[in-house]
């Protein structure tokens, strides 16, 4: 299966978008070459401003630039683009309403190594409460380069979560992307999984083995956080009376917590909610990480074998 | 060098007038909000408003004005007050001040009212949002100018040294910083609560064009945005030496106006001193 990183999807997405439209400018705070915005660096200088290690004005920054009709990609670490800059990106980007999209690159454990004080565990939460937000968290490369040209015509802020490691291609080169709606990527009546990001490919391996089992499973690729896809919520709770959620994420805030609220005021029904429990992460491999913290094919497996249970 | 002459002065002068009564007047209906460091700019605005910057506010969105952003945003009453006289709405919108469903919020909201050109009030953004500004009319090879008035209290944030940084490092003479040093933040004097002193030598430092006046005075304050004018190659910062509640005998330079409106009978006394 092809491998790409949601980063390096995002570097490429920039420089066809920088040819196609001179009103896209791109920010970064000293980490572009990490980031991927170097490519877009390189080929638009005139259009690359690099805060330094500046998040706060870089923000700061991107509002005045959008405020004169730029539509500005802003990147940087999640963990610094949504924690040390949370404020400016509330009150400077989206209170106006304007036309930034931040880009974050290093979301969740999987930036491995370099351990907890750089793996961001709660930027889904901190962005999917301010209001005006979009928040999308694409699962492979193909529906990142979709994002990024649907961010781009979306008229207001934007949230866009990427990750650092490789991550299989998952979704078909044609396939539809719009903003609010999920993507159903199996189909199967004893449960659902719902899941965003890395978690995407993790959950169809565990259906497969799900499969093996004779427990017929329906993934679903969940890359619209905010607005959230209420029909397909419902619809999936209805359809198998379990949900299962899984997100390379605090437990708390994200993508479990979104479908929670939908699922209990319009369809209540079991649902269990897989992510990193309300912990910080620490230095290893990603791998390592992912099944330190439960996130693992066998354990989300597991979960869905004792979710089964309480139907 | 734009002229600076007596009628030039007369005019400022006036204006600078209307809009310290305007001050008052909306703060005393609105019962709430920051009088004395919205009367310690209304010079500057005056000379910005009336002077300096090109403005059409029949054409609000024209893409070749001159843009104004109050990163001090607490003091919106001399913004929206200059913003009227100008022509850009209504005076009577000033009435409605702090009111539910009002344009005019308690701080400035670029997408409530027309001729407000960011949103502004957590202080030290502003700064960023014109250092922005200016990086997008030089990448459009515009001609406009960006002007931000800080508060000298707001330099205590951190974020105002990182777009003193950026500015300079991308040499952005179209941009020009005023300081309204007045003295004073909500804890009382900055020199005792966070002294962001000297701050004249603290943008020289960070390599911008650097210059003192006396906030007051229009002709220094016209002279000054001249000089701003005619740098090249690097940001001009303006420190102006402020009073706070300028104007009001009894609001100059007491702390307990920062975020205080007047009531009736102060409402009353202070028009009669500005009449």
């Amino acid at each position: 299966m092809k491998k790409q990183a949601t980063r390096d999807a995002y570097g490429q997405a920039l420089l066809e978008l920088g040819a196609l439209y001179d009103n896209v400018v791109v920010l970064d705070a000293d980490l572009s070459k990490s980031t991927k915005t170097v490519e877009f660096a390189r080929a638009y200088p005139e259009r690359f401003i690099n805060a330094g290690i500046a998040e706060q004005n870089m923000m700061g920054m991107a509002a005045g630039l959008a405020s004169c009709g730029k539509v500005v990609f802003a990147s940087s670490f999640a963990i610094f683009a949504t924690g040390r800059a949370f404020e400016q990106v509330r009150n400077s980007i989206a209170y106006a309403n304007l036309n930034v999209k931040i880009c974050a690159t290093h979301a969740g454990i999987t930036v491995g190594e370099d351990g907890g004080s750089h793996q961001s565990v709660e930027d889904i939460a901190l962005m999917r409460s301010v209001p005006n937000m979009t928040v999308i968290v694409p699962a492979d490369g193909i529906s990142t380069r979709k994002a990024l040209f649907q961010l781009y015509q979306h008229d207001g802020p934007a949230y866009l979560r990427l990750g650092r490691p490789a991550v299989p291609q998952i979704h078909h080169p044609e396939m539809e992307f719009a903003i609010g709606r999920a993507v159903e990527l199996r189909s199967g009546k004893d449960l659902s999984l719902m899941a965003c990001g890395i978690m995407v490919s993790k959950a169809l391996q565990a259906a497969e083995i799900l499969a093996g089992e004779g427990i017929e499973v329906s993934v679903v690729d969940m890359l619209s956080i905010k607005p959230l896809d209420k029909e397909m919520i419902i619809s999936k709770a209805r359809e198998s009376g379990a949900l299962l959620t899984l997100e390379e994420h605090s437990i708390i805030g994200g993508l479990g917590s979104g479908v929670c609220e939908v699922v209990c005021e319009y369809c209540p029904v079991p649902v269990s909610c897989l992510g990193i429990n309300d912990l910080f992460g620490q230095s290893g491999s990603p791998e390592e990480l992912l099944q330190y913290y439960g996130l693992g094919v066998e354990q989300i497996v597991e979960k869905a074998r004792n979710l089964l249970k309480k139907k | 060098m734009r002229k600076i002459g007596e009628e030039e002065l007369v005019i400022t002068s006036e204006k600078a007038g209307i809009i310290r009564q305007e001050i008052i007047k909306m703060l005393g209906e609105a019962g709430s909000g920051h009088t004395g460091g919205s009367l310690s700019a209304a010079d500057i605005l005056a000379c910005l408003y009336f002077w300096e910057m090109k403005l059409d506010p029949k054409k609000p969105d024209w893409e070749e004005r001159d843009r104004f952003v109050l990163s001090k945003g607490h003091a919106a009453p001399v913004l929206y007050a200059a913003l009227a006289e100008k022509g850009f709405f209504p005076r009577e919108y000033l009435r409605t001040l702090r009111k539910l469903g009002s344009p005019l919020q308690g701080h400035p909201d670029m997408r409530q009212l027309v001729g407000v050109e960011a949103c502004t009030g957590s202080l030290g953004q502003g700064i960023s949002w014109a250092v922005g500004m200016a990086l997008a009319g030089r990448m459009d090879q515009r001609n406009y100018r960006v002007y931000a008035l800080l508060g000298d209290g707001e330099l205590e944030e951190g974020m105002v040294w990182e777009a003193a940084m950026a500015a300079a490092h991308y040499r952005l003479d179209n941009l020009l910083a005023l300081v309204d040093n007045n003295g004073l933040q909500i804890d009382g004097n900055i020199a005792e609560v966070m002294s962001p002193e000297p701050i004249a030598r603290k943008f020289a430092a960070f390599n911008w064009n650097t210059l003192e006046i006396d906030g007051h005075d229009h002709r220094q304050i016209m002279e000054a945005l001249n000089s701003g004018r005619s740098f090249k190659g690097r940001p001009t910062a303006v420190i102006a030496h402020t009073t706070k509640g300028k104007g009001c005998s009894f609001m100059e330079n007491r702390v307990e106006w920062h975020g205080t409106a007047p009531n009736r009978e102060e409402t009353e006394k202070a028009l009669a001193e500005l009449a």
